[in-house]
């Protein structure tokens, strides 16, 4: 129960109650277990970064891929960012995240505020409603169709409006609203202050944790989208980044560069290089993720 | 709600503003308002809601009314209104079990199945295994490397594989070079499940741990105590303290995968079909797509899907029914106050 505080106590509970430390076979098998785990991650993801680095002689020479660039050069990154598919379908991603996000932190915070303080009149039949959605999925054919009517296929509203409001990040950003003081909001509704005013001024800054988790569950998302893109987006020039991935690095079509380049970086080194420009963003904000995620999980998993 | 209210503001026309305010964010004893007057004193609150509830209705319940194609002739150029009704006419693939709604069916059961013995227990595994450790830094950086690929897309996992272990990757080119044994696994039909299955476990497992990680730190630190006054090692600790205490969560977990058994991994699915065919990876949702929207039999295909989604939601409600008579939390459960 009282765990969760200081796990450096917990560490020397566990070091006293260990009638019998494991043998030196047993650390050694576990450590090379969990070594071999960590570099069947790392291995694949360097050889990505470095294959991207490399230069065309580097990689002739060692059939392909290089696990550690000797030369590095950027010629990869320059000729993808010369303004051609790559180009355009990276400020795509960008702009479908940052817009997506956005508009999805605001609605679902909304919508949790709305179903944050039970008692509320109609509360019950909205938050059965939002709940009601985690347990079915329409279906493809019928999303397409409803797209297709409201004549989204080929927006970008397409990649952004069916994902706004999922019905976990309600519950969880709720989840955080109901645990703040109702005194600091009765105190607030004394001096005049409207519902929304409430909630950004009392909790939003007292529930930075949620929001930085549903923004960065949504980035994620939109950023990796894939499926709707398939689906809704026809026009190759609306294409985001995971559908040029798809195209160029999964089925080896011919990756688009610039024709008047007067060095054509080899395949590999291409390819590699759109892997890493469309991981960047999930590496840059890996150590947010990494601090409010579990705590989110685990909060959602258990409000549920 | 028993108590009768003195008070009643009978026409409703000046109500209270003070006794509004003491009732308003509703105690768990609620006297009775009318409901316009609580609409009155929430009004406010709710309009926050409205975009929210609009989303939810639009790109969640509007969809289901969808399913009506399933008991049409629906045809793009037609309308969904206008389309005649067919009743189950549709449904007759999957009655007479069309061979290729067959496959896609065996196909979907194997990797679930397969995806639950195997796939399953490696994030226990590797959370029993990294609790047993003893250095803090040394779990933190393992858990940091290990759940990294959960936050890549399917598309990138896939390409990854490829380009990694794919004909022309690095390990074959490698062993190529120095005469090693070939690996045949991207784009074999034959070892399609065992590639799917690897990814899986590549991109989640360390994700899966968190929650057994979670669970396990709960765990009361003087029964482990008892076990080593009782003169009892790590294994027996292991045996009957850890897992006994994390039993709850692990069948948990393990109902609600069951209640998914008929949805396996659309998009790294789809990502791979064109290299194996869809003798080997044609499941129920990849068949949905390529029937409705690329062959455009959209109404039996709706009515492909329709099935499923009624399945999948009983299994999934069924999954909950028995978390909760196995005395845990479930997905959902009655609304705390």
């Amino acid at each position: 129960m009282t765990t969760v505080t200081a796990s450096q106590r917990q560490q020397r509970l566990r070091n006293i109650n260990g009638a019998r430390p494991p043998g030196i076979p047993m650390r050694a098998t576990k450590g090379l277990v969990l070594l071999i785990a960590c570099l069947l991650v790392i291995v694949p993801f360097v050889v990505v970064v470095s294959t991207s680095l490399a230069t065309p002689d580097q990689i002739r020479d060692a059939g392909g891929y290089v696990l550690w660039p000797e030369n590095p050069t950027f010629a990869a990154y320059e000729s993808i960012f010369r303004g051609g598919v790559v180009t355009r379908a990276t400020l795509v991603s960008i702009g479908v995240t940052v817009v997506g996000s956005g508009l999805s932190v605001t609605v679902v915070a909304l919508l949790a505020y709305g179903l944050s303080r039970p008692g509320t009149v109609l509360h019950r039949p909205i938050l059965l409603m939002v709940l009601f959605t985690m347990l079915f999925n329409a279906g493809m054919i019928p999303n397409y169709l409803l797209i297709k009517e409201l004549g989204l296929i080929d927006s970008y509203w397409s990649l952004i409006l069916p994902t706004l409001v999922s019905g976990f990040q309600v519950v969880l950003m709720r989840a955080f609203f109901m645990e703040v003081p109702k005194e600091l909001i009765d105190a607030a509704r004394i001096d005049g202050a409207s519902e929304l005013r409430i909630l950004a001024t009392v909790m939003l800054p007292l529930s930075k944790a949620a929001i930085a988790v549903i923004a960065l569950f949504n980035a994620v998302g939109y950023w990796n989208a894939f499926f709707n893109a398939v689906l809704y987006m026809n026009s190759v020039e609306k294409w985001p980044l995971q559908l040029v991935v798809r195209t160029y690095v999964v089925e080896g079509s011919a990756v688009g560069v610039d024709a008047g380049a007067e060095v054509i970086p080899p395949q590999q080194a291409l390819q590699m290089a759109i892997v890493v420009v469309s991981l960047i963003p999930i590496l840059l904000v890996y150590p947010f993720l990494q601090k409010h995620f579990a705590k989110g999980v685990i909060i959602g998993a258990v409000k549920g | 709600m028993s108590a009768p209210t003195t008070t009643r503001p009978g026409s409703a026309s000046r109500p209270d503003r003070r006794t509004d305010r003491q009732r308003a964010p509703g105690g768990p004893q609620q006297r009775h308002v009318t409901f316009w007057t609580r609409m009155r004193r929430d009004g406010g609150l709710l309009l926050l809601a409205v975009p929210g509830i609009i989303l939810t209705l639009l790109f969640h319940y509007v969809p289901l009314l969808g399913n009506v194609i399933a008991f049409k002739d629906y045809q793009p150029y037609i309308g969904i209104l206008e389309a005649p009704w067919v009743g189950f006419e549709n449904f007759s693939i999957i009655i007479n079990g069309d061979p290729a709604f067959l496959n896609a069916l065996k196909n979907t059961l194997v990797i679930s199945l397969i995806q639950i013995v195997v796939v399953f227990p490696v994030p226990l595994a590797l959370a029993l295994l990294l609790n047993s450790l003893m250095g803090e830094k040394v779990k933190r950086v393992v858990q940091s490397v290990l759940y990294m690929p959960h936050f890549m897309s399917w598309v990138i996992v896939v390409a990854i594989f490829q380009h990694i272990l794919g004909n022309g990757g690095l390990y074959n080119n490698f062993a190529r070079m120095n005469d090693l044994p070939l690996l045949e696994l991207v784009g074999n039909p034959d070892l399609f499940i065992p590639l799917i299955t690897s990814q899986v476990i590549w991109k989640d497992a360390g994700w899966g741990m968190i929650i057994f990680l979670a669970a396990i730190s709960r765990v009361d630190l003087e029964q482990y105590e008892a076990v080593a006054v009782d003169g009892g090692g790590r294994w027996r600790q292991l045996w009957h303290v850890t897992l006994p205490a994390i039993r709850g969560v692990v069948i948990l977990l393990l109902i609600l995968r069951l209640g998914d058994a008929l949805t396996v991994g659309f998009e790294q699915i789809y990502l791979q079909q064109t290299a194996v065919g869809l003798q080997a990876s044609e499941v129920l949702d990849t068949y949905v797509y390529n029937r409705g929207v690329v062959g455009g039999n959209w109404s039996s295909s709706a009515a492909v899907g329709l099935v499923k989604g009624v399945v999948g939601t009983i299994l999934v409600l069924g999954a909950n029914k028995v978390a909760h008579m196995l005395g845990q939390a479930g997905v959902y459960q009655k609304e705390q106050k």
